[in-house]
């Protein structure tokens, strides 16, 4: 009962983060900003829902496989943000910079 | 060097089917004839491109492994906060993003692989070119590219990954 309630606290936060990249990723004004929006879902929104489902799963080998998936999630995720953002620059594409401390309007 | 290597190969074999098994769950001998089957052919592969080599062995890994995970977590679950807050502030302007270059101390290519990686899982912070000694970091605000310039991350890195 306890568990149940843990696992759909975790599904229900991770599903809202999820929301709340996707709003951050239209809100942000470029790609490099808009790139940590999208670090939002890749991150704590994949590891709670994750989290939730192995609760759900209990010791099992689903559970097994669900904390594999997190293990390659955190080390692919990087490398594929780090890939795009890199293949951005080297394309030429500039990042919208607060050059004068004022601030950038999302 | 080639008895080390053979070494190698037979542990990583029995590594791949020991994956093998627990991501299949069935016992039948037919299952796993196929299982060896594809992790032969997957040793054979891996011997053939050359990546069977000392990175791809979790030898040199500190025993301060956990610790830095743990600490991680916490920079994770604190950077999306920040970074929600930022996404869901409807007024004002509340993002400055930033690009600044990092000085990187970490000597072996898997401890800089491991140090930008820790980086960009952060949100509000991410590597976008590493070099022989910096990281170019594009940050989505100034606080953000301030914790990260004063180091703290680096030494976590330095101290608690890799036996160098």
């Amino acid at each position: 009962m306890i568990i149940d309630i843990l696992s759909w606290v975790c599904l229900f936060a991770g599903g809202l983060l999820g929301i709340v990249g996707g709003i951050g990723i239209h809100r942000f004004p470029d790609f490099y900003s808009r790139l940590h929006a999208a670090g939002i879902t890749d991150t704590l929104c994949a590891m709670l829902i994750l989290f939730g489902l192995g609760l759900q799963a209990g010791f099992t080998l689903a559970a097994f496989k669900l904390a594999l998936i997190f293990v390659f999630l955190f080390f692919t995720t990087p490398t594929a943000s780090h890939a795009l953002a890199n293949a951005a620059l080297h394309s030429g594409l500039k990042p919208t910079l607060d050059m004068d401390g004022r601030g950038v309007r999302p | 060097m080639h008895g080390i290597l053979k070494m190698k190969s037979y542990s990583f074999a029995a590594l791949l089917f020991l994956f093998w098994v627990f991501l299949s769950g069935h016992l039948t001998p037919l299952l796993l004839g196929f299982g060896v089957a594809s992790v032969a052919l997957a040793v054979f592969l891996s011997k053939r491109m050359n990546v069977i080599d000392h990175e791809s062995y979790p030898l040199h890994l500190s025993s301060q492994l956990p610790a830095f995970f743990l600490y991680i977590f916490k920079e994770i679950i604190k950077a999306n906060i920040d970074v929600v807050k930022r996404i869901l502030q409807w007024q004002g302007s509340t993002i400055s993003p930033q690009l600044l270059d990092i000085p990187v101390q970490q000597a072996s290519d898997l401890g800089r692989v491991i140090y930008a990686n820790a980086i960009t899982l952060t949100p509000g912070t991410v590597s976008i070119e590493l070099s022989q000694d910096t990281i170019t970091i594009h940050a989505l605000t100034e606080e953000a590219a301030q914790e990260l310039a004063t180091g703290s991350m680096a030494r976590e890195v330095s101290n608690r990954v890799l036996v160098e």
